[in-house]
């Protein structure tokens, strides 16, 4: 049973087939060919396929293309604007927020939706806050430190120092 | 991983959704917040020839106070019970318990009355709804029914909800003044099941007597376990040190915890009694503040 349906994609708008057992992150990477979204654990606990629908941060391995259906969503594609790189962005480049990159994606789209609900969440909320992303390569503490980063710069605060601190 | 075929309908209405229930029969599952359910397609441990989505019918996401209780509607994700201010002010145990609820995306998209619908001993919700004594409304072909949360849950996966009806709405009773709640459970990491999970929902009147209690045990029996023998314990009597110590002796002792990765069946039993003791003490600390 083929189903037709609509969904909204980094602003641009989708018509397609899709069998119902279709997953949105295969639709995602293998029909609009946005690779940026990746697969990890396929399992709903790495967090590697999030992406925002509706605003609402989500694992694309556990929704179903045909339930996206009028939705809109965001991929890591769709999060700059003309070639600039958003805060988030900016914060895990300049902060060394990621090695491998596999993970930041996820990160970022994550990120993104907790500081749209809280603009300036103390360390404890940012942790609680991806604690259903897994990195295997920073610690996490760089990239505790690239949200802090972009979290000052979106409220125009002075930003925190990049250097490695040393203790 | 991808699931078996199925078939997939989308009705925008209660009604339609259980005619379509009874035209598929037991072919079908409902799918609402689906993060039990596509997990177990993916695995091919479940294999349903039809979903019937509801999360497309309007009006099933509210949390509102009416007649005495708060009511829940089937389609409020457990994002929205973490942040509701209806259940901050009534029931702290909320925020106890979705914060440890598998992880931020996961519930903005897995609902509250999905979680009971699964019929899990496992999950974290049914404990917090013997503890509070939730009453479970279920709509099928001939209209309402509600089931008290204690006749509920009839075996692993088994619920009172039968194939063409659709848990609807869940009702909690506004308790008096005087209350405190509290939930906590053993993980091993962020988003596992628990190893052991406490629910206390606690009343004391103004010289410390308790008044009302209820106490669900997570993940230590076949079904969620309302600990009967340490509610009688401490009903009618002080809360202090000799009463909690007996609550939590006989919860140790009335559940039934299999041992498995998460630990052995001893460690089990004496984590539940240390988790009683300190859910005791946080939900009489927050009775009386």
């Amino acid at each position: 049973m083929i189903r037709q349906i609509t969904i909204t994609v980094n602003g641009e708008e989708h018509t397609l087939q899709a069998e119902p057992r279709l997953l949105l992150v295969h639709l995602i990477r293998e029909v609009l060919n946005l690779t940026g979204t990746h697969i990890g654990c396929d399992t709903t606990s790495c967090g590697a396929c999030t992406i925002l629908m509706d605003g609402k941060s989500v694992k694309s391995c556990t929704i179903l293309a045909v339930q996206a259906n009028g939705k809109s969503i965001t991929t890591i594609e769709g999060i700059s604007t003309e070639g600039q790189l958003n805060p988030l962005q900016e914060g895990f480049k300049e902060n060394h927020g990621l090695h491998c990159g596999f993970c930041t994606p996820g990160m970022i789209l994550r990120a993104t939706e907790l500081l749209a609900n809280n603009p300036n969440p103390t360390e404890e909320e940012i942790r609680w806050g991806i604690s259903g992303n897994l990195c295997r390569c920073t610690g996490y503490n760089n990239i505790v430190k690239a949200i802090q980063y972009a979290s000052a710069k979106m409220r125009g605060e002075a930003l925190p120092s990049t250097e490695p601190q040393f203790v | 991983m991808i699931p078996a075929n199925f078939d997939y309908e989308a009705p925008s209405s209660i009604r339609e959704a259980i005619s379509l229930l009874e035209q598929y029969g037991d072919d079908a599952k409902i799918l609402s917040g689906g993060h039990s359910l596509l997990p177990m397609m993916k695995l091919r441990l479940a294999s349903p020839g039809c979903l019937i989505d509801i999360n497309n019918i309007t009006g099933l996401d509210y949390i509102k106070e009416e007649e005495g209780l708060v009511k829940i509607g089937a389609l409020v994700r457990e994002s929205d019970v973490e942040h509701s201010d209806i259940l901050k002010k009534y029931f702290p145990i909320f925020s106890d318990v979705t914060k440890l609820i598998a992880d931020p995306q996961v519930r903005n998209r897995a609902t509250i009355a999905g979680n009971l619908a699964h019929g899990d001993a496992a999950n974290d919700q049914p404990a917090v709804m013997l503890a509070t004594r939730a009453n479970i409304i279920i709509t099928g072909p001939d209209g309402l029914r509600g089931v008290p949360i204690d006749e509920f849950f009839l075996g692993f996966y088994t619920t009172a909800i039968q194939q063409n009806e659709i848990l609807t709405e869940i009702q909690i009773p506004i308790p008096p003044n005087g209350t405190g709640s509290a939930y906590h459970k053993l993980e091993r990491k962020v988003g596992d099941y628990a190893t052991v999970g406490v629910a206390v929902q606690l009343t004391l009147d103004n010289k410390g007597i308790c008044t009302g209690i209820g106490i669900g045990l997570t993940n230590v029996n076949p079904v969620p376990l309302r600990a009967e023998r340490s509610e009688s314990a401490l009903l009618g009597k002080p809360v202090n040190e000799a009463t909690i110590a007996e609550a939590a002796k006989f919860a140790a002792e009335d559940c039934s915890p299999s041992s498995d990765l998460r630990g052995s069946e001893e460690y089990k039993r004496a984590m539940v009694g240390v988790l009683l003791k300190r859910m005791i003490l946080r939900a009489a600390e927050r009775a009386m503040a």
